[in-house]
């Protein structure tokens, strides 16, 4: 159980930083390594849920979401790539501050 | 008996890993960090596999432990010839001491 | 032995304190290249992570995508975003170059990542965190209530998975739940992946397609990796039927197969890359949907398979879905429009 809640804490802390970051940063790449951050602390939440049946077998349900989850952020990751090399080969930018670019 | 064997063998292979990282953080040019890397983890993964072997419920678990350790061989060699092979056209001199 | 009974809740902590290490030094160092580096090596300690929770399936899946194609992916745009970059790592004298031109517009601007808005006003940016503060502590709470409940048992749906299990022509939980129980959810989510790709494919078009033949050592790895990477997909559909594995991970495998081949400089052949790709790549929707839909003919529920024949309509949208996940991968990394 400690052990659990050690990762699942682990998780909310991800959640934190990728947040604090996906605002913060102002390079694209960056928001959708913080995006792809907070994913992964949501899917630690998940497991921990999983994680709490008494009888040591994790809960299959949320582990299929987890899974689920897992392919569309790779997809929503490579879709995201390519609408910012999409928007660079269109204005040259690829940062989100507003007077760096023209 | 087994399992102590399997023990020691096992903390080798951490010693052999150990041993890789802190040669790959200190040494001073890619070539030599190239060779404590795949030299140590290569013999590290080796041990590790061998402890591991020992304490396998099955003959199928020990040739699948078998098989990891052979394709990770495959790809550390290759990974490391395209590193140095890169790093050798694009000018990095080796270190001599 | 005493002492060994706190050996796995140290293990636990310092791979939580390793992830999170990783994952702040992913988003802060100032070289975007080092953070992608760390965001790799972060997934791959994830993938340790699943695995002390015993969630296999999840841990095979972090492993192939979440390191892996999601990392190859993230590798692939950099070098389009920088190649300027790229070639000043190659003088060996270049290091720490990126630092100093920091915040300048053009193209030096985007190879470091001197983040936050320093220009604002002060006024505006004690605002700003204030705001951001906010937010944060309100998340904070949120977490600490979900995992404050992470204290009490509760066994959740394990308890009707277990009783419907032998009902859902499968042994292995994960895999009743993905294909049975919550077809609907994995269904869309093939589709979602077909979006995806739709809409990358309508941003650009892949460049050099056709046939070539990589360099010797690259060629001689891949031709004994694919086949052998073809063969465990095989392996994993097989054994989702009762231990972990499944489409998602036999798909990621052979997604993963592809980034691989093309990496080492295969291409696509020209003649696979029309309609033989698409049918490829539509293939799973089309079979899932085909059969969740061909039930209501027998008087089920959209997706509610006959038990009689649920093993074998499993069997069937387990592989077409691999091989559409696995080319959905593959075609999301080539990154266009063949």
């Amino acid at each position: 159980m400690s052990s659990v809640l050690v990762l699942a804490l682990t998780g909310a802390g991800l959640i934190l930083l990728g947040l604090h970051a996906l605002i913060v940063k102002v390079h694209l790449l960056r928001k959708i390594l913080a995006l792809n951050i907070i994913s992964s602390g949501i899917f630690l939440l998940l497991a921990g849920l999983a994680a709490r049946t008494p009888g040591g077998e994790p809960d299959p349900v949320p582990q299929a979401m987890v899974l689920t989850g897992i392919v569309v952020a790779v997809a929503a990751t490579a879709l995201a790539l390519a609408l910012l090399l999409a928007l660079r080969s269109a204005t040259g930018r690829t940062r989100l501050d507003d007077d760096n670019g023209q | 008996m087994l399992a102590s064997l399997s023990v020691v063998l096992l903390l080798a292979g951490a010693a052999f890993f150990l041993g890789g990282s802190v040669g790959m953080l200190r040494f001073p040019d890619v070539y030599t960090r190239l060779h404590a890397l795949t030299k140590a983890d290569n013999l590290g993964l080796g041990l590790v596999v061998l402890g591991l072997m020992l304490q396998a419920e099955s003959l199928a678990a020990v040739g699948k432990l078998f098989v990891i350790w052979l394709l990770l061989l495959a790809a550390s060699a290759t990974a490391s010839q395209l590193v140095a092979s890169w790093a050798q056209e694009n000018g990095f001199a080796p270190w001599r001491g | 032995m005493a002492w060994l009974t706190g050996l796995p809740l140290a293990v636990d902590l310092v791979l939580g304190t390793t992830l999170l290490w990783l994952a702040w030094r992913a988003l802060s160092s100032p070289d975007l290249f080092q953070a992608v580096a760390l965001f790799i090596a972060f997934g791959v300690i994830l993938g340790l992570v699943w695995a002390r929770l015993d969630t296999i399936d999840i841990a095979l899946a972090e492993i192939a995508l979440g390191a892996g194609v999601t990392g190859a992916l993230l590798l692939a745009a950099l070098s389009q975003l920088q190649p300027a970059e790229v070639d000043a790592r190659a003088a060996p004298s270049a290091t720490g170059a990126n630092e100093h031109q920091a915040g300048q517009p053009g193209q030096t601007a985007e190879t470091a990542d001197a983040d936050e808005a320093q220009h604002k006003p002060a006024v505006f940016r004690a605002l700003l965190a204030a705001v951001m503060g906010l937010l944060l502590l309100a998340a904070l709470f949120g977490l600490g209530l979900v995992t404050w409940q992470l204290w009490e048992p509760s066994s959740g749906l394990t308890q009707q998975v277990n009783t419907h299990l032998p009902e859902s022509g499968v042994e292995h939980p994960v895999t009743a739940v993905l294909l049975n129980f919550r077809g609907y959810d994995t269904l869309l989510e093939i589709a979602v992946l077909l979006l995806a790709l739709i809409g990358v494919w309508s941003l650009a078009t892949a460049s050099n397609l056709g046939d070539t033949t990589p360099e010797p050592v690259l060629a001689a790895l891949s031709r004994l990796l694919a086949p052998l990477m073809i063969l465990v997909a095989a392996y994993l559909v097989w054994v989702g039927a009762h231990a972990p594995g499944g489409a998602f991970q036999a798909g990621s495998v052979l997604g993963a197969a592809g980034v691989l081949l093309r990496l080492s400089g295969w291409r696509l052949p020209a003649g696979a890359a029309g309609w033989p790709l698409r049918l490829v790549l539509a293939l799973g929707v089309a079979v899932f949907a085909f059969i969740g839909i061909a039930v209501i003919g027998l008087g089920e529920p959209l997706l509610g398979y006959p038990t009689a024949w649920a093993k074998h309509a499993i069997l069937v949208i387990e592989l077409a879905a691999t091989l559409s996940i696995g080319a959905i991968l593959a075609s999301l990394f080539i990154g266009g429009r063949p």
